[in-house]
């Protein structure tokens, strides 16, 4: 007996774990193919590549900073919005929100989701960037006028329109995954903190300590998808490769050049640029994940230490 | 529970041969689908290229279609680049661009490529200024100014000088261009590099210049710079005539090598390529900006469909060969109604020349 249900057991790891040497496979087939393919450039400029700040392609001159700045700004602006807002909505429906109201907005949230990026770009050009530009951006620059971000001219196209349009896009993922994770706390959890006397306050925050890296792995798949987007970023990021303080000065990011540029790439100097700017994202997500888990690991650390406490 | 067990491991089995099965079958599926000629019968033609002519090669493929229910033509506006890509690669049956192929790709391909003029168009300055009823008058100057950064502001003094009745606001321009590698962008650098040296010394042409960085916005496609000068005030872009018509947006008039401000219309563009005729070289590929001659619009630009001389398949290439003569026969009566101009008639001579010497194998595709 035993050992028939350990041949169906081996089949089944061998079947799993051919699933999972997949992913590890198509990660080194891209990976030697882009490398492969931006040859080329990478032994013309070498490390200069990174750290080039003009990109004119009719010149045969690449460098990738300004692109790097763009995508990492961008998905910045996009966090430091969608986060909290996030978390505020995964917590209401989750801790707070009766069924009636929790079901219909967790509805919508999914719907959002589900949006063709395309349409997030269309909203923006006609809808955000003039919003942008004559109410959001005048105020701004009223009363915050004062710091490098907000100066200079105000077009309704730029850094900030597509960070709030990443923005828009990313929540829902995070909300959803976050809505699953603290779902999956256990209820007498929150009821062992309420029996001690804790608030809702209280009993919240020691839910989210317990959720502490599965909201973390939340952040970091939004983060993805805004690092990794690319039509509505195209239509609404102004498209010029420059480092500019100002957020309200067009930008440009790796996977909107690559969106706009890929198809219409005959050159092969040029398309080997274009590989090795996919390369430098592959990179970018890369490092970016890594420093996430860190940041996870030192908070998760410190969550578990205080529930001792 | 023995017999659960029993159950356990033939299911297991069973998904593994379903899986196999299943991979083999679409396998096999992928690979009978993915045969190139189809045996008589219906022809279907693969088409990549500009998106300059799109609107009129989608009414061409319609109506040809109409009279010709055995040829089915698919045409993909990927652009002028991807046209050439595509058609050097051979994964498309026909290419299409705005601008001639360089001579390296031409001798890359192994075997001889055509040519094939088939409309005219302009590319025209559209703008978004409010209050301003006229048209505004442009020369390549202030273009120039405009793109490169010298002019910042809408009533500067070089712009009011053109345009003394306008009554410009006092706002900043915020010049639109193309993203994205273009045929459109060859055509309208080309005619600022050919009439302003301090552009030709710091832009050029090319189908994907560098602009001045901090001097505007960038878009995708012609669709892209439509819709960034629609909602943005005081913003400028050049795009096909067409779009600017389809969109009820003004276009400026443009001065010409004679000293006159022209509008962009049927007229002025078929007097560009009227002019330039006798210039056309054997193989057809010449550009037209700037032409001489009065009442010519300076921003025009031929667009060609690129094919073979030789074609491969014999059934492809008699469907690609009546299509082209279709097209510049009876196709030229769709040509005004959605803005372009139709080709000289001394141009459609030499053009009936080059459809007839395609050839399958050596083997004419037209009957004489």
């Amino acid at each position: 007996m035993a050992q028939t249900g350990a041949i169906g057991d081996k089949i089944f790891r061998t079947i799993l774990l051919l699933a999972a040497a997949s992913i590890l496979l198509i990660v080194v087939a891209i990976f030697y193919m882009m490398v492969q393919n931006s040859l080329p450039t990478l032994e013309r400029f070498g490390i200069g590549f990174l750290t080039g700040s003009e990109w004119r392609p009719a010149q045969e001159e690449f460098g990738a900073l300004p692109f790097i700045y763009g995508t990492l700004v961008s998905s910045l602006i996009a966090l430091v919005l969608a986060v909290p807002i996030s978390l505020g909505i995964a917590i209401f429906l989750v801790e707070q929100a009766p069924i009636k109201i929790a079901r219909p907005i967790a509805f919508m949230v999914e719907l959002l989701a589900a949006i063709p990026s395309v349409v997030y770009g269309l909203w923006g050009i006609f809808v955000l960037a003039p919003f942008i530009r004559n109410h959001l951006g005048v105020f701004l620059q009223d009363y915050l006028g004062w710091l490098p971000f907000f100066q200079g001219r105000l077009t309704g196209i730029g850094m900030l329109t597509a960070g709030i349009i990443l923005a828009l896009m990313i929540t829902p993922i995070i909300t959803a995954v976050v809505r699953d994770v603290l779902e999956a706390v256990p209820t007498t959890q929150r009821e062992a903190a309420l029996a001690l006397g804790a608030t809702k306050w209280e009993t919240t925050t020691i839910v989210l300590g317990n959720a502490a890296s599965g909201i973390a792995g939340a952040v970091v798949l939004g983060l993805g998808r805004a690092i990794g987007e690319t039509m509505a970023v195209t239509m609404v990021i102004g498209n010029s490769p420059q480092i500019s303080a100002s957020l309200f000065e067009p930008a440009n990011t790796i996977a909107s050049l690559l969106a706009a540029n890929f198809a219409e790439a005959t050159d092969r100097i040029y398309l080997s640029a274009l590989i090795e700017i996919g390369l430098v994202l592959f990179l970018v997500t890369f490092v970016v994940n890594a420093l996430a888990k860190l940041l996870i690991m030192s908070v998760g650390g410190n969550s578990s230490s205080s529930k001792h406490v | 529970m023995l017999q659960k067990t029993i159950y356990r491991k033939f299911a297991s089995v069973g998904l593994i041969v379903l899986f196999a099965l299943g991979v083999g079958c679409s396998g096999q599926k992928i690979g009978q689908s993915s045969g190139t000629s189809s045996p008589g019968g219906a022809v279907r033609l693969q088409g990549s290229g500009a998106s300059f002519p799109k609107p009129i090669y989608e009414k061409w493929v319609n109506e040809f279609g109409k009279i010709n229910p055995g040829i089915s033509i698919d045409y993909q506006a990927t652009g002028s680049g991807a046209g050439q890509k595509a058609l050097l690669a051979k994964t498309a049956d026909f290419g299409a661009s705005d601008d001639p192929m360089s001579d390296s790709d031409i001798k890359s391909a192994g075997s001889e490529i055509l040519h094939i003029p088939t409309v005219l168009g302009a590319v025209v300055l559209t703008y978004n200024l409010e209050g301003v009823k006229e048209p505004l008058k442009l020369s390549s100057q202030t273009i120039s100014d405009i793109y490169l950064g010298n002019i910042k502001k809408w009533n500067d003094a070089k712009l009011k000088a053109d345009n003394p009745t306008l009554n410009l606001p006092d706002t900043d321009i915020l010049p639109v261009y193309r993203a994205d590698s273009s045929g459109t962008s060859a055509v309208f650098t080309d005619f600022l590099t050919k009439t302003v040296p301090e552009w030709k010394e710091k832009v050029g042409m090319n189908k994907q210049p560098s602009w001045i960085t901090g001097v505007g916005v960038g878009a995708k496609g012609n669709d892209g710079v439509m819709g960034q000068v629609k909602q943005s005030p005081n913003s400028i872009g050049y795009v096909e005539l067409t779009f600017a018509k389809a969109n009820k947006l003004p276009s400026a008039l443009v001065k010409n090598k004679a000293g006159d401000f022209v509008e962009a219309s049927l007229e002025s563009v078929s007097a560009a390529a009227a002019a330039s005729v006798a210039a056309m070289p054997d193989d057809l590929r010449v550009q037209i900006t700037d032409a001489e001659g009065a009442g010519v619009y300076p921003i025009a630009s031929y667009t060609y469909i690129l094919a073979y001389k030789d074609q491969p398949d014999a059934n492809k290439g008699k469907a690609i060969t009546d299509f082209l003569w279709w097209a510049i026969h009876d196709g030229e009566k769709f040509v005004k109604d959605l803005h372009y101009s139709p080709l000289p008639a001394e141009v459609v001579k030499r053009v009936e020349v080059k459809i007839n010497s395609m050839t399958n194998n050596g083997t004419p595709l037209r009957q004489q």
